[in-house]
């Protein structure tokens, strides 16, 4: 099953890779992870999703949490949580189908923001399910290329409650 | 007034009551040797490799149990600390390492001597450092040492750019640490600890599991009182060695795949296992599904990632095992467990440590001769081989810090450079380095560190000429098909022990040798070698079988005449 973490950490040179490794090291697969700053600059924030069950989570959130540089870790995954991906995807679009393209960016309440000779890049933002929808109603055009930010997430209501979730042992 | 980078460095080392660095030097770090030259508190021991100096780190740490320090220059100085950071960070080390880096503006160019330590040592150290502005240097040292220190012990290293330690600035003493991701959790929880009262109330079979948590949390005296309590048998892992007394009839010795057969049949069959400050290495309990099967098993770790790693647990109690031990002995009242200790020496009995007859000298005899001859209060270091098993099964250990031996990465080369960390960390103590020919040869160039600094270390090495666990392994597992194990090249270790200033050679090649060979090493006050000529068909046992439960082990063969005569 899919587990997404929401990891407060320094922001500090290395911290990406002291976590990257760690996943890697321990031979956990990272499904997506995406990073930024928070409304504090010393502190960021990584949206990590990761697959794996329950024992395997519990590995992976102790081990994140050991990190000097981990500040705080919370799994949001059975949460009522808000998340969003943001994807382009630049698709073939002879002038001929553009109408046709521009109903399915229509549907699905993306933009187009970029127009090239025989092509058009899309932009969509939406949870993962919205975003997969796009990118297959898209593909028979012939998609050139593809980049996706991967899942950033927010837990819905004040604060989080259980967070540091370790202390529970 | 302003100082430099490294003398503030040197001046915080001081503060913090380092007594000795352990390192090489190199253009890198030509301020900060500038700055040890100054110091009257700090000696500065130049070891022949940089391995060395973490190793020498390590042994210091773990007989003091405060943090042991290394220097070494960037690039190949520096790499060649990976292995004995590693070394220590699976046994859970305090090291601090301090490492030269080329200048800031260089980083990143390939420069000459330019090596991303802090990149490479990410994985194999508690936390590093890569200091680019000398203003944050106090407040990074301070941090290290908190955390090599503090919570589960581990090293930590600080890559210092050559401009950054050269470069002057105005000194303000660190304040307190405070890091917001690193409060480990001292204290146990109350309700746990009281569930496992109620556990041990309810036990019939318990056993005490102590690893070498026990040591760096200095629980022995608890782990003693909680032992006599509740009359349970306990029996340690490898690095747990000296956590508690051997001669007392309570122990066990040693657990897991070259364990005693009584720990090893007694945790099989017991129905309580208290686990202390350990990580359920697959040495020590070989199949985890087959591991301690009929018992409730606790586990109490600082560390909770330790938890539910290796072996599911029963009860999690996550704390320094002597704040949980304190606070668990005010809880549990005086138990018997008659018929249980009954069977346990009845195993002791029919199941005792055995090696063949005397009619060649034997390691395991030479290993208890010395045990004997020191009543167990020796500091013993061991490297990685049958004779670290045996020193591990045949010394009788009694007091904790005393047994010396790389437990998790397996490091040949260790022991020696550690018994040097060792015997600065304690000049009074008498200081045995238990070794093979293929693990001296690693490091034995610190033969002449060890003169330099005139340390008394003796130096037990069995000579077979072969890399002899290797070839035991060969032995079961390949049908004898021996491959690159065999030394051809072997110096006269004696002469060459002879050749340093200062320092003797010894020889053992038959059994009546050992004890006055040993008392003259014991009593000359130098540096000795004591050579032990032993064959390499000796084999350790008792031995667990790939894939096999503790107490299906392989016992020493009684038609090759297991006894102790
Ligand atoms: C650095 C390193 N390289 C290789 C090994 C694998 N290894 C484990 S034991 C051993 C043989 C050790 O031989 P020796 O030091 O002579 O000890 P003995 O087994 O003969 O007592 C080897 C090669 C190791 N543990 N460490």
């Amino acid at each position: 099953m899919k587990h997404t973490l929401a990891v407060l950490v320094e922001n500090r040179p290395g911290v990406l890779t002291r976590i990257a490794g760690l996943f890697a090291r321990r031979g956990y697969n990272i499904d997506s992870l995406a990073v930024g700053r928070t409304d504090n600059p010393l502190i960021s924030r990584m949206t990590i999703v990761v697959d794996g069950d329950d024992r395997v989570i519990e590995q992976v959130s102790k081990q994140l949490y050991k990190l000097i540089d981990v500040i705080k870790l919370t799994d949001i995954t059975n949460d009522e949580y808000v998340d969003r991906e943001m994807i382009l995807i630049k698709v073939n679009a002879d002038p001929a189908i553009r109408g046709e393209i521009m109903q399915i960016v229509e549907i699905f309440r993306a933009r187009i923001v970029d127009i090239g000779r025989n092509s058009l890049i899309i932009e969509a933002t939406g949870d993962e399910g919205k975003i997969n929808a796009i990118e297959s109603a898209l593909r028979p055009f012939g998609i050139r290329e593809v980049v996706r930010t991967g899942k950033i997430a927010m837990s819905r209501g004040p604060k989080h409650k259980n967070g540091k979730s370790q202390e529970l042992l | 007034m302003g100082i430099t980078g490294a003398q503030a460095l040197i001046k915080f080392l001081e503060e913090e009551h380092v007594k000795y660095i352990f390192g090489y030097p190199g253009g890198a770090v030509l301020a900060l040797y500038d700055a040890i030259l100054e110091s009257k508190k700090i000696k500065h021991v130049l070891v022949r490799q940089e391995q060395a100096a973490v190793h020498a780190a390590s042994g210091y740490a773990r007989v003091t149990g405060r943090p042991g320090v290394c220097l070494a220059t960037s690039g190949p100085g520096a790499t060649n600390l990976v292995t004995g950071l590693a070394t220590a960070y699976m046994d859970s080390i305090p090291v601090v390492a301090i490492t030269g880096q080329v200048g800031t503006d260089m980083i990143g160019t390939d420069a000459f001597q330019e090596v991303d330590i802090f990149g490479i040592t990410m994985p194999i150290t508690k936390h590093n450092y890569l200091v680019k502005d000398v203003n944050d240097l106090p407040k990074v040292v301070k941090e290290a040492f908190h955390i090599a220190s503090t919570g589960r012990p581990g090293p930590v290293l600080i890559d210092i750019p050559k401009n950054v330690s050269g470069a002057v600035f105005d000194y303000q003493p660190p304040g307190p640490v405070d890091l917001r991701g690193y409060k480990p959790t001292y204290k146990g929880h109350p309700a746990q600890i009281k569930n496992l009262a109620k556990f041990i109330q309810e036990a019939e079979r318990p056993v005490i599991l102590a690893g070498g948590g026990v040591i760096s949390s200095n629980a022995n005296e608890e782990l003693y009182a909680l032992a006599e309590k509740i009359n349970a048998p306990v029996t340690t892992t490898l690095m747990g060695l000296g956590a508690f007394p051997e001669d007392h009839q309570l122990s066990l010795g040693m657990l897991g795949l070259h364990g005693t057969p009584y720990a090893n049949y007694a945790v099989t069959n017991c129905d309580l296992l208290i686990s202390l400050g350990v990580r359920f290495d697959d040495r020590v309990i070989s199949v985890a599904s087959k591991f301690a099967p009929q018992a409730k098993i606790v586990h109490i770790d600082i560390d909770p990632a330790e938890i539910g790693k290796n072996v599911i647990v029963d009860l999690p109690i996550v704390g320094d095992v002597r704040l949980v031990l304190e606070e668990l002995l005010k809880k549990v009242t005086k138990k018997e467990h008659h018929s249980w200790l009954q069977q346990v020496k009845a195993w002791k009995e029919s199941h005792p440590m055995v090696y063949g007859n005397l009619s060649q000298l034997r390691p395991q005899y030479v290993i208890e001769k010395l045990g004997e001859l020191t009543r167990g209060k020796a500091i013993i270091t061991t490297d990685v081989g049958q004779h670290q098993m045996w020193a591990a099964q045949f010394y009788k250990f009694t007091k904790p810090r005393s047994f010396i031996s790389s437990g998790g990465l397996g490091t040949m080369g260790y022991g020696f450079p550690a018994a040097v960390g060792a015997q600065l960390a304690s000049p009074d103590s008498l200081v045995v380095a238990i070794t093979g020919d293929g693990s001296f040869q690693m490091n034995m160039a610190e033969m002449g560190t060890a003169t330099e600094q005139c340390l008394p270390i003796k130096i037990l090495l069995f000579n077979n000429s072969y890399l002899s666990l290797v070839r035991q392994l060969q032995h079961f597992l390949c049908g004898k098909r021996y491959c690159g194990v065999e030394f051809t090249g072997n110096p006269d270790f004696v002469q060459l022990a002879n050749s340093y200033p200062g320092a003797v050679g010894l020889r053992i090649e038959k059994p009546e040798d050992v004890e006055p060979v040993l008392k003259e090493a014991i009593n000359n006050g130098k540096l000795t070698v004591i050579e032990c000529r032993v064959s390499e068909e000796e084999l350790v046992y008792p031995v667990v079988p790939p894939g096999r439960s503790l107490d299906e082990m392989i016992h020493y063969p009684v038609e090759e005449g297991g006894t102790n005569e």
